[in-house]
């Protein structure tokens, strides 16, 4: 091969990879400049310390979480997350259906209450009210079931007519000791609701949701005014409706100021407890109603924030809580980066050793590797908010392995053409193309497993497969841009194309011209003899059995 | 160098030359009865020990504690009301204690977090409660073996695509599912708590056996494709140079993905006890080494077994099977 092509290939090759490192480094300075970014990716909590905590929803047996919803839960959770003061909290979805609270420090139990809380507001009209079933054994009171006995569509939601033989047996069999188990913040809004209030003392009917807290524009806690504009002790939560809310609610208590007995009443139900059922005074067109119940100070506060972010659009449970302290967080980081360390130098160590200066390459590949893995993640870490975990420092040291694992792949095919015979350079060439494919076939089904696990996987192990994703693609594009001309360059070199013992590409050692049985020839000195024709020579001095195999070689070479 | 190095050559001639398919009914009896042994031992031992984030309950951290002794954990958590089971206590990072128990309620995390700080003698910053619920366990091991299934089937294809065949496929999984069985069941045999992290160990080594398999048949698959009717070796005589030859590189690349593995390991035992790094490593060390093994000798002498019978390798080699000449290194 002509000198100046192998330098310019290597020097394309090279110029490529200057080029993705000058897009990286751009990317983030960009980032750094505008101050959004850092040139140290951002860790997770296991690594910096913090606490955890993952939402699950709560839904019916046959209802699913859509993506919008979810989406609208983060955002909603987040702005409740701020608005309790909590710097740098940052929430997530997991899995399609799980949201991940991360928050620096320890929560209280106010603010778990305060970011797990559905708050789904909801006003229906008082149908029944009943006391609460007294504990198991005594007597129920008999209900009389409903006059005319509606086989006829309800009216309006007042319409007694929604109680169906059902909703009576429901209503008669409800225990209110376990009405979190009934799903009744799941409840469907269109439908009647039996359940009972939140100090779980009185049980009740009520008619579908005819306003719910989603028009609410505003709300504050304050203490209630007393009838004639005093002062009392008593929180509530001051409400603003949006112009449907208002629509909606002057409706409401404009039909409910006709009826009499408990119908006059509206419930206020949040989370599927009735949190009060005020008798309909007069008519509320102004779209500002106040609540109170059994409120103290700050459940009222949390109350209004809630309302005023929003309800979540379903329900969620804690599923799991975790705290780390930052000292344990930071002894993690340490062991991480020391066994990658470890790692490493053991690594180069056993490379010198089988590859001499050879070794040198994989040395310098790894570095190039680890830097632009470096860069690649710090660059994600910027701009899609990735965070580093300690499954992640994982991934990453053992991308050390697989990634030196491809110099050998190539390293071991140069060694195969010059036992062959061939030259240096053009055992590179050759290498190259058959070590490049497996390489590819290789990092392709590595590449095909951290994807399957990115995509589908939750938590701590995506991290751990979106690293060793990263390490998988990197690994493909030094091998390709930098130690392929690397190898091109130092080829051409007279340390390694003559073949120097420390090179650790002796055709010698390699027994290129291998004569048998523990019979070696003098070496092929290519620095003396042309380069092109050290082929050849090889060729004239080999037994019948390695021209066999020399032929071999050369018709599948010719397939290719 | 150059000892290993002659070694090498010696294996690419065919001076040396190991009979790894010829002795395939040793190597599969071997790896056989060491599936069968992991998984016997395991089922005797009454199963795996699955974590706490499997299970569900809550998990106390004491940093720092005055003293480094487990009992005074247990005997804290057994004079608090309500929690009646033994918990689990062990030493972590070398300078904190873990205690865990069956989910606690509010109430009594908070009692016992403080009950805790005063038995070690630490200020209650010091103790941190977490508590995870039995559903996410579930949560993340439905979501593996999903995984699992799609990487499989996915990965069967690429393969079979790959190398047009899909008996190579098949090979290839029989020697993933060797290592996958022989990695779950030390942890059964040992009786190690499978966390969260070593799913993510058994996972990685789907992609690396499977790695190490693709390099040693991307060689086996240039081997017989240059043979024909005429070679002068049988299918099998082929596949076992093809072995011989990307043998040394073999040994190469496990030791070196091995080596920052077990550092990983050593580091994360010495220093960290318990935890991510140490589970991780510690399937992935066991996952590695096995995957070595059976890409050499299961997976490539089991692909022989699938494919000798064909007629067409059936021709190959016969040619020159009467008179061969014993001097050669071919065997």
């Amino acid at each position: 091969m002509a000198r100046t092509s192998v330098v310019r290939s290597a020097m394309t090759r090279f110029i490529w990879l200057g080029v993705l490192f000058a897009l990286l480094i751009g990317g983030n300075a960009i980032a750094v400049f505008q101050g959004t970014g850092s040139w140290v990716p951002k860790l997770a909590l296991d690594l910096q310390g913090g606490t955890q905590i993952v939402l699950a929803p709560q839904v019916a047996e046959n209802q699913n979480v859509t993506d919008e919803q979810l989406t609208q839960a983060v955002s909603i959770i987040r702005q409740r997350v701020d608005a309790g003061g909590v710097a740098e909290a940052e929430v997530t979805t997991q899995g399609g259906s799980n949201i991940v609270v991360s928050i620096p420090g320890t929560p209280d139990a106010a603010t778990l209450e305060r970011i797990r809380s559905s708050a789904k507001l909801e006003f229906r009209a008082v149908l029944r009210i009943g006391p609460a079933l007294l504990p198991e054994g005594s007597l129920v009171e008999p209900v009389v079931p409903a006059e005319n006995a509606p086989e006829t569509t309800p009216e309006n939601p007042s319409d007694l007519a929604w109680i169906t033989p059902e909703i009576e047996t429901a209503y008669n069999e409800l225990s209110c000791e376990a009405l979190d188990e009934l799903g009744a913040n799941v409840a469907d809004p269109t439908m009647p609701l039996v359940t009972c209030s939140d100090d779980r003392a009185s049980k009740f009917i009520l008619g579908p949701v005819e306003v719910d807290g989603g028009t609410i524009s505003d709300a504050i806690s304050g203490l209630v005014p007393g009838p004639q504009g005093t002062v009392t002790n008593e929180w509530g939560v001051f409400l603003e409706f949006d112009s449907v809310g208002t629509e909606a609610f002057r409706t409401v208590t404009e039909r409910l100021i006709l009826l009499q007995g408990v119908q006059n009443q509206f419930a206020i139900v949040l989370d599927g407890n009735v949190i009060s059922a005020p008798r309909t005074l007069g008519a509320i067109t102004d779209g500002k109603p106040q609540i109170s119940g059994s409120f103290e100070q700050e459940s009222a506060t949390t109350l209004a924030d809630q309302l005023k972010f929003g309800a979540l659009p379903i329900g969620f449970a804690v599923q799991s809580s975790e705290t780390i302290t930052a000292t344990l967080g930071l002894s993690q980081l340490q062991s991480g980066l020391l066994a990658g360390a470890i790692g490493l130098v053991l690594v180069v160590l056993y490379s010198l050793v089988q590859y001499r200066m050879l070794g040198m390459v994989t040395v310098f590949s790894l570095t190039t590797a680890f830097t632009l893995s470096y860069f690649v993640i710090t660059y994600l870490s910027n701009t899609q908010g990735y965070r580093l975990s300690l499954a992640g420092v994982a991934g990453l040291i053992v991308a050390i392995g697989i990634t030196a694992d491809s110099f050998i792949v190539f390293f071991e095919r140069i060694r195969d053409e010059l036992r062959d015979g061939r030259n240096l350079e053009s055992s590179i060439v050759g290498a190259w193309k058959r070590a490049f494919r497996t390489i590819l076939a290789s990092d392709a089904v590595g590449f095909l497993a951290a994807a399957v696990l990115f995509i589908l996987a939750v938590g701590n192990v995506r991290g751990f497969a979106f690293t060793l994703g990263i390490t998988t693609i990197v690994d493909l594009i030094v091998v390709a841009l930098f130690t392929r001309p690397l190898m091109g360059v130092l080829g051409r070199t007279s340390f390694f194309s003559s073949g120097n013992p420390l090179s650790g590409l002796d055709p010698k050692a390699l027994g290129a011209v291998y004569r048998g049985r523990a019979r070696f020839m003098e070496p092929v000195n290519a620095g003396v003899i042309a380069k092109k024709r050290s082929a050849g020579e090889a060729k004239r001095r080999q037994t019948i059995a390695e021209r066999k195999a020399q032929e071999e070689s050369a018709s599948m070479e010719g397939k290719k | 160098m150059s000892r290993f190095t002659k070694f090498g050559n010696a294996l690419y001639t065919g001076e040396r030359s190991f009979d790894f398919v010829g002795n395939r009914l040793r190597w599969y009896v071997i790896g056989g009865a060491l599936v069968i042994l992991a998984v016997a031992i395991t089922l005797l031992r009454g199963g795996f020990t699955f974590g706490i984030e499997f299970s569900g309950g809550s998990e106390f951290r004491v940093s720092n504690p005055a003293s480094i002794v487990e009992q005074t954990a247990i005997d804290t958590v057994q004079l608090e009301a309500g929690v009646e089971s033994n918990p689990r206590v062990s030493i972590v990072g070398g300078d904190s204690v873990r205690v865990q128990t069956e989910q606690l309620t509010d109430a009594q995390t908070t009692l016992l977090r403080q009950d805790l700080a005063d038995a070690y003698d630490v200020p209650l910053e010091n103790v941190t409660a977490s508590f995870i619920g039995a559903t996410w366990g579930q949560d993340i091991t439905r979501q593996a073996l999903i995984g699992l299934g799609v990487f499989l089937v996915l990965v069967s294809i690429v393969m079979a695509l790959y190398f047009r065949t899909w008996k190579m496929s098949l090979a290839a999984l029989t020697a993933l599912a060797h290592d996958l069985l022989i990695t779950a069941g030390i942890y059964g045999v040992l009786g190690y708590e499978i966390t969260p992290a070593a799913v993510i160990g058994f996972l990685t080594i789907l992609g690396y056996s499977l790695y190490d398999t693709v390099v040693v048949f991307d060689k086996v698959r240039e081997n017989t494709n240059q043979d024909g009717e005429e070679s002068s070796r049988t299918f099998a005589e082929s596949v076992n140079l093809a072995v011989n030859q990307t043998l040394v590189r073999s040994i190469n690349t496990s030791v070196v993905a091995v080596l920052p593995v077990g550092s990983i390991l050593f580091i994360g035992s010495l220093l960290l006890g318990a935890g991510t790094l140490r589970d991780i490593a510690l399937a992935l060390f066991i996952g590695m080494l096995a995957g070595t093994y059976s890409s050499i000798f299961i997976a490539a002498p089991m692909y022989v077994h699938l494919r000798e019978n064909e007629p067409e390798n059936l021709k190959q080699g016969r040619k020159a099977r009467e008179p061969r000449p014993t001097s050669g290194a071919v065997r």
